[in-house]
């Protein structure tokens, strides 16, 4: 068994909003384990992101509620000082960013930026920083480093930007690595290439990752485990090999199903009903997704859906995964019905 | 970067031209000359002799010719002789341009002084009591007349408590180069300075302000704070090196404001400056010495533009110039 790195539990994220806090990760439990790839998908609004931001307390702490554990090491992150929070950010956590254009401060060099995160976390002389991060350079495959270390972001393109914005993450060989949408800001040639870089660079390192994206392909290419969030709740967690093949939840089942491919000319393509409901105006009570699988009878979900393990390894939240169906699929079975009695 | 430099002062040529000859215009388009403000209600005058002395001056003489003598001299520095004073203008102006420089670089001083750390008290802790006293002052700056103000001042701590001379810029006994010198020009100079400054700070307080708060929201700042940075080291390195750009651009055009905008206070106070020279001459129709202040007036406004383009291309990387 390999060692967690990483143990959330039961974490909850509330914003305020006028006045009233509204939880945007509702009661999420998750490990991650040492060299382990952990994907979380969802759709936009579904709280992978603030899940993110809370493990690493990035969140503004004025309208922010953190409920929950975040246990890294010996530690919940969540209960630690802001100063004590800083010994953790950086060193044994890092962090990439969505949008490589905006990620990085605009007025200091490549280097300075690489260089800061070990001011805090390495004793370090001047020449070993930049001796390492000329290093870090190489190793996220920036060729001409002498130069781009001497440069600002804005003379340098957005994939040449993502890569130096996961040398920052990797600057202190962190044990855990956060990527927030790495791939999402980027056109698809260059998201090809960040992510065969993420890939190369988690075959070398013993990190556990940990990737949100809504990108189903990345998931696939790089996940050993896949977390699939809707409406600030996990709804399954399995291997990734496992839950491409046997995907249970209504929702996950549903995604998978959206996805364009092999389609036959004229067939359509599927579409999930209504939209990811605003935390605001989210019904906390029963199965969340069932407003947008109505033609599933009430007694199908759970009074307080559950996380259940169906297979060993692949947990599932509510009962209705046992009688889903997609309509489509049955329009014939029911003519056969039909004529039958 | 030099070659910048050259590019944006040749570019000043033109622009001094076009500010010389519609000053010269608006200059003559005023009513009244130099001989009228000098002889009106003189009873003496006769409009024979009036006419001889305009003769005399070139006053008679189409606009070309006499922009053309104007600007003639003006480039050897000569802007001819004050009616009035019936001395040089360019003596006249030399005894006062000290005077006002440095009213102007210790405003700009205090107001740097005051509204750098208020603007960043206010940014860095917005919504705390400090941040709606500050925004508050502000209001009140911004709403306040500059001239109400110094009267103010002026009477409260000259007039009332005494604390401070009531007009001047040295005390005339003192002789000039010692330590009581020193300290007499500090007093007639501190009155002035801090009404000017005490409600000039309210666009730099309110533009940092603004700009922290912008800035502290954005996405290298979560990167700082991912880093490990600490929170003071996160304002000092990242926020405050973002937000103090635009600060530090506009000195150029807040130093030559001083400069011009010295005619209320320099009035006020009777500080012997360039403003206070501008509003009598105006007042005696002192047509050469106005057109010569105007035209220092409004190269100072040219060069300070110069200035802030040449601060902004030093201290931001994204318009360095190859």
């Amino acid at each position: 068994m390999k060692k967690p790195v990483l143990d959330i539990k039961d974490l909850r994220t509330s914003f305020r909003i006028k006045g009233d806090y509204y939880a945007a990760v509702d009661g999420v439990t998750l490990t991650v384990h040492e060299n382990e790839v952990v994907a979380i998908v969802g759709e936009s609004g579904c709280g992978k992101s603030a899940l993110a931001l809370s493990i690493m307390g990035l969140h503004d702490h004025k309208n922010t509620k953190l409920e929950g554990q975040v246990n890294f090491g010996d530690e919940n992150l969540l209960s630690l000082s802001r100063s004590r929070l800083n010994k953790v950010r950086g060193k044994d956590i890092g962090m990439i960013f969505q949008d490589p254009m905006t990620a990085l401060n605009p007025l200091a060099t490549i280097g300075r930026q690489i260089e800061e995160p070990m001011d805090y976390h390495m004793k370090l002389s001047a020449s070993d920083k930049k001796k390492r991060t000329m290093e870090l350079l190489r190793r996220v495959g920036i060729k001409n480093e002498q130069r781009v270390y001497e440069q600002y972001p804005h003379e340098l393109s957005g994939g040449m930007r993502q890569r130096v914005v996961i040398a920052i993450a990797l600057a202190c060989d962190p044990v855990l690595l956060l990527a927030d949408e790495p791939t999402t800001a980027l056109d698809v040639t260059i998201q090809a290439q960040i992510m065969d870089l993420m890939k190369e660079l988690q075959n070398q390192m013993k990190t556990g990752i940990i990737l949100i994206t809504h990108d189903l392909g990345v998931v696939a290419e790089m996940a050993d485990r896949v977390v699939v969030m809707y409406a600030g709740e996990v709804v399954e967690i399995a291997d990734v090999k496992e839950l491409f093949e046997n995907p249970l939840h209504p929702y996950t089942r549903s995604l998978l199903n959206s996805i364009p491919s092999n389609l036959e000319a004229k067939e359509k393509l599927h579409v999930i009903d209504g939209i990811v409901p605003s935390i605001q105006n989210l019904d906390r009570e029963g199965c969340r997704f069932a407003p947008r699988i109505e033609w599933i009878p009430e007694e199908d979900h759970e009074k307080n859906p559950e996380m259940h393990e169906a297979t060993p390894n692949h947990f599932v939240r509510c009962s209705c995964y046992k009688t889903f169906y997609f309509p489509e699929d049955r329009v014939g079975e029911r003519e056969y019905v039909a004529t039958n009695s | 970067m030099l070659k910048f430099i050259l590019r944006r002062t040749l570019l000043m040529i033109p622009q001094l031209i076009l500010l010389s000859l519609i000053i010269f215009m608006l200059a003559k388009a005023m009513p009244g000359d130099a001989v009228t403000g000098a002889f009106m209600g003189n009873p003496d005058a006769t409009p024979e002799q009036i006419e001889k002395i305009r003769e005399k001056f070139g006053l008679n003489d189409p606009w070309y010719q006499q922009y053309g003598r104007w600007i003639g001299k003006a480039v050897k520095g000569d802007f001819g002789q004050s009616y009035t004073h019936q001395q040089p203008v360019t003596t006249l102006i030399a005894g006062r341009v000290e005077n006002t420089v440095l009213l102007s670089l210790f405003t700009a001083i205090m107001i740097y002084l005051m509204a750098i750390p208020l603007g960043i008290i206010a940014g860095r802790w917005t919504d705390t009591w400090a941040d709606k006293m500050i925004v508050t002052y502000n209001y009140f700056a911004f709403a306040t007349p500059l001239f109400v103000f110094a009267l103010l001042m002026l009477f409260l701590f000259s007039f009332v408590l005494g604390w401070f001379p009531i007009g001047g810029t040295v005390d005339i006994r003192i002789e000039t180069g010692t330590w009581d010198y020193v300290v007499s020009r500090a007093k007639h100079l501190f009155l002035p300075v801090m009404s000017a400054a005490l409600i000039g700070t309210y666009a730099t307080i309110q533009y940092l302000r603004n700009d922290i708060i912008d800035q502290k929201i954005k996405d290298y700042v979560k990167t700082a704070r991912a880093k490990g940075v600490p929170e003071g080291k996160v304002y000092t390195r990242h926020i405050l090196r973002n937000s103090l750009l635009p600060i530090a651009a506009f000195l150029g055009y807040e130093i030559t404001g001083l400069i011009g905008g010295s005619i209320f206070i320099e009035s006020i106070f009777s500080y012997q400056g360039l403003g206070q020279l501008f509003l009598q001459s105006i007042n005696l129709r002192d047509f050469t010495v106005v057109t010569a202040l105007v035209m220092i007036f409004g190269t100072a406004t040219i060069v300070g533009t110069l200035l802030s383009d040449i601060i902004l291309s030093i201290v931001d990387p994204r318009i360095r110039i190859e």
